[in-house]
């Protein structure tokens, strides 16, 4: 299954390689979002620095919805889906390879983003380990959920503007738990950051598990 | 006659319309079956049943010796299926989608150059993307995908469209080809005059239903019987 996995993953990177969406239009949405809340609060600077590690991931939100889609189009748009299947890999594999390359995309548009705020809002970093342990585990959490709702979404006409709509409101705990974690370890607000990383976790393994199990009923033609 | 096909009474809905009605259907090996009928009569639908992709609600159905209620993934890895999608990646070249597609079959990737150069596209596409790719192109590479997986049963959907005259002439020759080295070969198509020829036996399928089932001209294993 690992073998596949990594199949799947290097063919995913190797397209987003190539086509360059992920550099050349998701970091700069990521950026110019970045940018826009800075305008929008920079008259107010406390409540900028005490809302960054909000800004931050609600970016990534909107940056995992691009993603996912991308992720999930690449497989639908030429019928790549059901060749999956006659392949032979089974569909574990094939969501555990896309959740890695979405996590892998997602990395480094946090990477940019993280220096953003760093830069633009002047944010001081407290703990970087908390900061990476956040990124890392969070990260998990929002590329299983995607790639598992991206497959759900995938034979719905008006999937581009459905994906939001439903991957949104699963990632909340994410928001939060990942938003506290980052307030801690810019030291905005008096939390334990840690035990909220405890939650991101829990919803990582919910969905990769979920995922996991459920991915090749969702891969299968009706 | 050893069965590659077997269909009693197979009944598959596309949502809750009945896309075939009651399939009954032998096929033996190194047959070339054609299957013909109008728009919407359930040709596609017929080949998706043997690939394993879509579900049976009723009936008996195998192939390969796989029932393809309880075994349909291991259906689905003996056949080769070329659809009305070509099923390529965009942004790969057209190796590196046949690379892909050999690793993710667990088939040795070294046999992808002979494909390329058994369908044409060797020398001049191999490191094409294929959103370059003009349609015919696209058809030839995505039968080079089936070709790479040297499948025992090959279902091919309309595997002459978009082509040019060379290349119907070529597809014809793999198909041939396949059929003497011991694949049977189910294809769709509207293109009767070229593919009666081809064929060992002609299916017509009406309303979900097989209503004609009459030998070609050919015998099996890819031989004329005249």
């Amino acid at each position: 299954m690992l073998r596949d996995a990594w199949l799947v993953a290097t063919k995913d990177l190797q397209i987003e390689w190539r086509s360059r969406v992920t550099f050349s239009q998701v970091v700069p949405f990521a950026g110019l979002v970045l940018v826009l809340f800075g305008f929008a609060l920079d008259a107010n600077r406390p409540v900028l620095l005490q809302a960054t590690s909000g800004l931050f991931w609600v970016t990534i939100m909107f940056v995992s919805t691009l993603a996912v889609q991308r992720s999930t189009s690449i497989e639908t748009t030429d019928g790549a889906r059901r060749a999956l299947l006659l392949a032979g890999i089974e569909p574990p594999a094939v969501f555990v390879g896309k959740s890695i390359a979405v996590a892998v995309q997602l990395l480094a548009v946090e990477v940019v983003l993280l220096a953003g705020v760093v830069v633009l809002y002047s944010a001081d970093v407290e703990a970087w380990g908390l900061v990476f342990a956040t990124c890392l585990v969070a990260t998990v959490g929002i590329a299983a959920a995607g790639t598992l709702l991206g497959a759900l979404v995938a034979g719905v006409r008006a999937r581009e503007t459905v994906l939001p709509i439903l991957l949104l409101p699963v990632l909340a705990p994410v928001l939060i738990g990942a938003t506290r974690a980052f307030d801690d370890a810019l030291g905005s607000v008096a939390v334990d950051g840690w035990s909220w990383l405890g939650l991101l976790a829990g919803f990582g393994v919910i969905n990769v598990v979920l995922g996991a199990l459920s991915y090749g009923v969702l891969l299968e033609e009706t | 006659m050893v069965s590659i096909v077997s269909l009693q009474g197979v009944v598959a809905l596309l949502g809750r319309f009945p896309a075939l009605a009651g399939a009954d259907l032998e096929v033996g090996e190194s047959e070339i079956v054609l299957v013909q009928g109008p728009n919407g009569a359930g040709k596609s639908t017929l080949l998706r049943v043997c690939a394993g992709l879509l579900r049976i609600e009723s009936g008996r159905a195998e192939v390969l010796g796989h029932d393809l209620v309880t075994d349909r993934a291991a259906v689905r890895r003996s056949v080769g299926l070329l659809g009305h999608d070509t099923a390529l990646y965009d942004d790969l070249t057209v190796e590196e989608n046949l690379r892909f597609w050999a690793r993710a079959s667990r088939i040795d990737d070294e046999a992808v150059p002979a494909a390329l150069d058994r369908l044409g596209v060797a020398d001049r596409l191999r490191d094409v993307a294929v959103r370059n790719l003009s349609a015919g192109q696209r058809r030839r590479t995505a039968l080079a995908a089936v070709v790479v997986r040297r499948p025992r049963l090959w279902l091919l959907d309309e595997p002459h469209s978009g082509l040019d005259q060379g290349g119907r002439d070529l597809i014809d020759q793999v198909i041939l080809d396949a059929a003497s080295a011991g694949a049977t070969v189910m294809l769709a198509s509207h293109e009767l005059e070229r593919t009666l020829d081809l064929a060992t036996r002609h299916l017509t399928v009406a309303g979900g239903t097989i209503t004609s089932d009459e030998r070609g001209s050919r015998e099996p294993g890819g031989h004329d019987a005249a």
